[in-house]
């Protein structure tokens, strides 16, 4: 599943990012601890997070992360807008609270 | 020769943190070395990186790039840690609580190094610094 059908299939905001919309996504991965993100999570998953702040885009450039979901219908910092353009990460959001949306996406790449 | 890459990294400035490790990345891509091992470098640097925002003052990170191997050094002005092995053991943390609030400071960074690297030094004096030193073979 590419991070648009994503975001069209759950009713995701796209606050930015849309040059990484095309990309493939792997899984999923939930934190908001920033290491555990880095020492953990796989390439090309959409990593699911209440942080809000332009760390979890170099993070998630660092780590090749397909998408990044911010939960709770909490709005990004203006620097991580900026940086998930440039990084080419889309950065989604959503009103759901985060057992919500990844028991949804969950669904999506159960085998 | 082995080409050398230098950054200078500012305490406190998390707006920047993660540049360092974002250029030795794109020089990895670039040498062809591969992914997995690209992967392991950049979590350790990163977390090395992160380190010196979130404790030091100032630090300074040079990457050398041998033919086989890449050695990371990042030496920083700032606290110095008092006992190394409780700071490597996983939930050891002395960050503050706006670090962890930001997500950071979950006492897992230099675990983290220590997973990925292959060889890896530290060296600390509390009240003057911390110097890494660590070494991914390709």
């Amino acid at each position: 599943m590419k991070v648009v059908e994503l975001a069209e299939k759950f009713g995701l905001e796209i606050f930015s990012g849309n040059v990484g919309l095309q990309k493939e996504i792997s899984g999923g991965y939930v934190s908001d601890l920033l290491s555990d993100v880095m020492g953990f999570a796989l390439e090309n998953q959409v990593w699911i997070t209440l942080q809000t702040h332009q760390n979890v885009i170099a993070i998630a450039s660092l780590k090749d992360l397909a998408a990044v979901i911010i939960v709770k219908g909490l709005q990004p910092d203006p620097e991580t807008v900026k940086h998930s353009e440039e990084e080419g990460i889309p950065l989604l959001g959503t009103d759901m609270e985060t057992f919500e949306i990844a028991g949804k996406i969950y669904k999506e790449f159960e085998i | 020769m082995a080409e050398i890459l230098e950054f200078h990294i500012k305490g406190g400035d998390f707006n920047l943190a993660g540049k360092a490790s974002s250029k030795i990345k794109k020089k990895l891509i670039q040498l062809g070395v591969e992914t997995s091992t690209i992967k392991r470098i950049v979590v350790a640097t990163y977390e090395a990186e992160l380190n010196v925002v979130a404790h030091a003052r100032e630090g300074k990170l040079t990457a050398i790039f041998e033919p086989d191997s890449i050695r990371i050094i990042i030496a920083d002005s700032g606290p110095g840690i008092e006992d190394i092995d409780l700071a490597m053991e996983a939930g050891f943390s002395t960050a503050t609580k706006k670090v962890r609030e930001m997500g950071f400071g979950a006492g897992m960074g230099l675990p983290n190094i220590r997973k990925n690297t292959d060889e890896l030094e530290i060296e600390s004096k509390v009240g003057v610094g911390t110097r890494l030193e660590m070494i991914i073979y390709y």
